[in-house]
């Protein structure tokens, strides 16, 4: 298939095909990470800019080494040391950064559709690393690719995504990617994290956490962000543990094989018990790995669209 | 000065006319209606195969002069009103300073007198401030000629407040207009409640908070014996109780405006922050109802709740953009495609709604083409397509939700007050 897209803001908008173009992408990718030499020269002379509005460590640093394996140049800026502070405007920084010849631009922003909005106003690749509770579209697919590797398939897997259903864009993504590519997604959360109409988009919305995971191949655990301060229907941590948390328990009534994901950053003892997390069902750093290999397909195939675009206009 | 207007279908619901006729303006009045009027004229307009209707009376509006005059003027206001057929408008007291005192009735009507293009009619704010704890002094707000009063852009919160302002504004005979909405209940949400703000991560605003203030509003207004007109009333269960309230005989009018019975949630999938407004778009069974409620008589009023933003305060992200969107320059064509055309709406019903209805809500000898009356009058092409352009807007603000879109109907002239005060390229 012809990849001819020059961003990528999300996965509700592609189709079946181009995730599974990515995913095959960066199964390509990952075999680069098995050489001694992890670095290829596809983006040699690029400069993709991690332009990141909220605090993230491991996403950017993800994109970061990604970015470096294809031999591009990166520049990491962060709130705390931009001029977003002085009031320049989202779009503004944008242009600037595209008037300094930059190629792609990765994009953490803490407000729904920022990176959407970026794509619209600038002609150079945008790429979402995370819009506000919107979508996350390189951790599904990271996700997807993990599964796929652990089960030899996604189609008809059934997948439960379990926590703060309402706040997340991780949950998004996956629901879009999971269900474009056959798998019976199941959402678990305390009630008021249940966002309305979830059912529309194509998932079943599990009873409690037994009834998530009974019957699944697959438990993908959200992070809790009990920080978070508008939100004072929040439940207790402890509660949410007795309650959500994945036990070495719960497990031993649901498949034996089960894979258990989790985007990080974990908190143990919360979301899942630390026996879960280090214990033999656990992909979590296989999902790290992973993460590379995707940001690096994802990048490299912007870029490219945007050069193929580019030489159709001359 | 005398304009005379031939040959066009005459649509005057008020006195029950609806076929083609001349008329006749002198100087600032309509002077004669009839067949073939024969007169000495200044300007003769050939208006054959057009509707020749009263000019539009929108009776909620946002002029933002004084104090924000970066975003709209009376002037500028005023003149994208001509443009789409509007010769009144009822401007909102959220101004700044807000309108809550005679003094600053008097200094509003000043800024009006030097700069209006059109008929500019005064509300104020039914509380100081529109805080909602303090009244303002409806007496002499009224003796200073104010129509209405109304704290739009937020509701009275507290009832007491509110049953008091009713029991006043009915020993002043003066209309009280909510903009009814439980704040806490909207929750700093950004559109409506439901599929779509879960596809898309953002807060959403619920029905509820809509629908039971407006529940709230009319009981108050019941119990006080006072008239009570909703503002733009966005959802199915409004519609259902302001019907049912009619039916008990209170005196509660109710209107929406023209995104509401065009436009559904749906639209917002690229998060164009041109289509975020207060309320916000519902959903298509929405849409259906306030289409149903201004068919049965529920729903008097189109009004545009013309509310200019800068671009500043629109072209940025979604959370953090103004609630409200331009429209004085699309309600009238926005009607005739969306409710005209497709058979929902005729003539006489449509011109109750944008003009004949309005002006009597409000009290004003507007909205009609009586003879003696003012000459106020838009001569229409229903059928002129056209595209809403950024570039062509007359408004000092660009934010259309209608941008890019063909309608279907256009105001070809609009008269003023005896004068052409616009007319169409």
């Amino acid at each position: 298939m012809n990849w001819t897209r020059k961003d990528l803001l999300g996965l509700e908008e592609l189709t079946k095909e181009e995730i599974e173009f990515i995913i095959s992408t960066a199964e390509s990718f990952k075999e680069v990470q098995t050489r001694e030499i992890k670095k290829v020269p596809a983006l040699r002379g690029k400069t993709v800019v991690n332009l990141f509005y909220e605090p993230s460590t491991r996403t950017r640093v993800s994109f970061e080494v990604a970015a470096k394996r294809l031999s591009a140049d990166v520049i990491n800026i962060a709130t705390e040391t931009s001029s977003v502070k002085k009031g320049e405007t989202l779009i503004d920084t944008g242009l600037n950064i595209q008037a300094l010849k930059a190629d792609v631009i990765v994009v953490r922003h803490n407000y729904s559709g920022a990176a959407v909005m970026l794509a619209k106003h600038l002609d150079i690749s945008i790429v979402n690393a995370g819009d506000g509770w919107h979508e996350h579209p390189t951790q599904a697919l990271l996700d997807i690719l993990t599964l796929k590797e652990k089960l030899g398939r996604v189609s008809g897997l059934n997948v439960s995504i379990v926590g703060d259903i309402a706040h997340s864009r991780v949950a998004r993504s996956n629901i879009w990617g999971l269900t474009k590519l056959g798998a019976n997604v199941t959402v678990c959360a305390p009630a008021m994290l249940v966002p309305p109409a979830i059912e529309k988009l194509g998932v079943r919305v599990a009873k409690n956490i037994d009834d998530a995971l009974r019957q699944a191949d697959a438990v993908n655990v959200l992070r809790m962000q009990f920080e978070r301060d508008d939100e004072n229907a929040f439940p207790k941590q402890l509660d949410y543990f007795k309650n959500f948390g994945i036990t070495k328990e719960r497990l031993l009534k649901a498949k034996k094989n089960i894979v258990v994901m989790h985007p990080g950053p974990l908190n143990r003892g919360i979301e899942m018990s630390s026996d879960v997390a280090d214990g033999p069902n656990s992909v979590i750093l296989e999902q790290v790995t992973n993460g590379i290999a995707v940001r690096m397909a994802v990048l490299f195939l912007v870029a490219q669209a945007r050069d193929n675009s580019d030489q159709e206009k001359l | 000065m005398r304009i005379l207007i031939k040959d066009g279908r005459l649509v005057d619901p008020a006195n029950k006319i609806n076929q083609v006729l001349d008329i006749l303006t002198e100087d600032n009045k309509i002077f004669r209606i009839g067949r073939r009027i024969d007169a000495k004229t200044d300007i003769t307009i050939d208006a054959g195969g057009k509707v020749v209707m009263p000019g539009i009376v929108d009776m909620h509006i946002h002029l933002r002069e004084p104090g924000r005059e970066d975003k709209e003027t009376i002037f500028s206001g005023t003149k994208s009103a001509l443009k789409g057929g509007v010769t009144s408008v009822l401007a909102m007291p959220n101004t700044s300073p807000c309108i809550d005192t005679p003094e600053g009735v008097r200094i509003l009507k000043g800024l009006i007198a030097k700069s209006a293009q059109a008929n500019v009619f005064i509300s104020a704010a039914i509380s100081k401030n529109r805080l909602g704890k303090v009244l303002t002094d409806a007496v002499k707000l009224k003796k200073e000629g104010v129509v209405a009063l109304t704290d739009d852009g937020s509701s009275v919160s507290d009832p007491q407040t509110l049953l008091r302002a009713f029991k006043k504004a009915k020993e002043q005979k003066t209309l009280i207009i909510c903009h009814s909405e439980d704040h806490a209940l909207s929750n700093n949400g950004s559109i409506n409640l439901g599929l779509m703000s879960t596809r898309l991560g953002l807060k959403g605003i619920p029905r509820e908070s809509e629908y039971k203030i407006v529940q709230r509003d009319i009981e108050l207004a019941e119990k006080a014996k006072a008239r009570v007109h909703i503002a733009h009333v966005s959802c199915k269960e409004s519609v259902n109780i302001i019907s049912r309230a009619k039916r008990r005989g209170v005196a509660v009018t109710a209107e929406t405006a023209p995104h509401y019975f065009a436009l559904t949630e749906e639209e917002l999938s690229g998060y164009d922050t041109n289509l975020k407004m207060k309320p916000p778009l519902r959903t298509k069974e929405d849409m259906e109802a306030i289409r149903k409620g201004l068919k049965e008589g529920t729903i008097d009023v189109i009004a545009s709740d013309h509310a200019p933003h800068t671009e500043n305060e629109k072209d940025i992200e979604f959370d953090r953009a103004e609630f409200g969107v331009i429209g004085l320059e699309t309600e009238l064509a926005v009607s005739i495609t969306e409710l005209l055309h497709p058979g929902l709406l005729d003539w006489p019903e449509l011109v109750e709604k944008l003009c004949f209805n309005p002006a009597k809500i409000l009290g004003l000898n507007k909205g009609t083409l009586s003879v003696g009356r003012d000459a106020d009058i838009v001569i229409v092409s229903p059928d002129k397509e056209w595209v809403v352009q950024k570039e062509e807007i007359v408004s000092k603000s660009r934010n259309s939700p209608f941008l890019n879109r063909k309608l279907k109907g256009a105001a070809l002239y609009t008269i003023c007050g005896g004068k052409i005060v616009y007319e169409a390229a």
